[in-house]
């Protein structure tokens, strides 16, 4: 399973510079994990420790954020886009 | 320093005294540096403490910006009964997740007659740094 991985401009300092990478697994922990064996210390940046999505980041497969297709868990098809983008908020 | 068309300014101070008392929030997206246009964002919110965005929002935004060749120059928040500058809420999502390039405007809308208008850059350690916010025609 072979998929596109959009970065936003805050973690592309993990990816040389590139907006897009590739990467492969059947969920989105799988897809995170093989990201991780060529661009570490990303991993770490999209779980938090206690094993959750970071809340600095939304995650979208295709057009739906993936908290709505079970998370880290999510399934990732051949030819999908995961796209990251960086979660917004204040006080 | 941020420069800023003059209509966009004022547009941001009017979606601030709009939404008031809850907090507002935007986005204005550049190219090359130079801010192009105002996105006025939903506060998730609605609250007179604090703002997130919807992801759904967040994904429009961000194909938009993509089509245009557009950054996020700058995210824009208001405060309605403090001082226009980040609060430690702020700074963690600047360090987190905006990064140290993208100037956060803050607008006050605490007094009735007039209305603060300040920017800071935040760097990766938290550090916050405040800027001129110098006006343009157009």
């Amino acid at each position: 399973m072979t998929v596109q991985v959009k970065i936003p401009t805050i973690l592309r300092s993990y990816t040389g510079g590139e907006k897009s990478v590739e990467a492969s697994g059947e969920t989105l922990d799988a897809v995170f994990s093989d990201l991780e064996s060529r661009h570490s210390g990303l991993k770490a940046r999209l779980v938090a420790e206690g094993g959750g999505l970071h809340k600095f980041v939304n995650i979208y497969v295709d057009d739906e954020d993936v908290r709505f297709l079970g998370g880290l868990e999510a399934p990732v098809k051949d030819g999908q886009t995961v796209t990251i983008l960086p979660a917004v908020a204040g006080g | 320093m941020l420069e800023l068309p003059r209509s966009i300014h004022d547009a941001v101070i009017a979606h601030a005294r709009r939404d008031h008392p809850d907090e507002c929030c935007g986005v204005l997206p550049g190219v090359d540096g130079r801010v192009t246009r105002i996105v006025p964002m939903q506060n998730a919110e609605r609250s007179p403490t604090g703002f997130s965005w919807e992801s759904s929002e967040v994904l429009a935004l961000h194909r938009d910006m993509d089509d245009r060749d557009e950054e996020m120059l700058v995210v824009y928040h208001s405060h309605t009964m403090t001082e226009a500058a980040p609060s430690r809420t702020d700074v963690r999502f600047a360090v987190n997740a905006t990064g140290p390039d993208v100037h956060w405007l803050i607008v006050s809308t605490r007094e009735e007659d007039t209305t603060e208008v300040r920017s800071f850059l935040i760097g990766t350690d938290g550090e916050v740094t405040e800027e001129e916010v110098r006006l343009l025609d157009g």
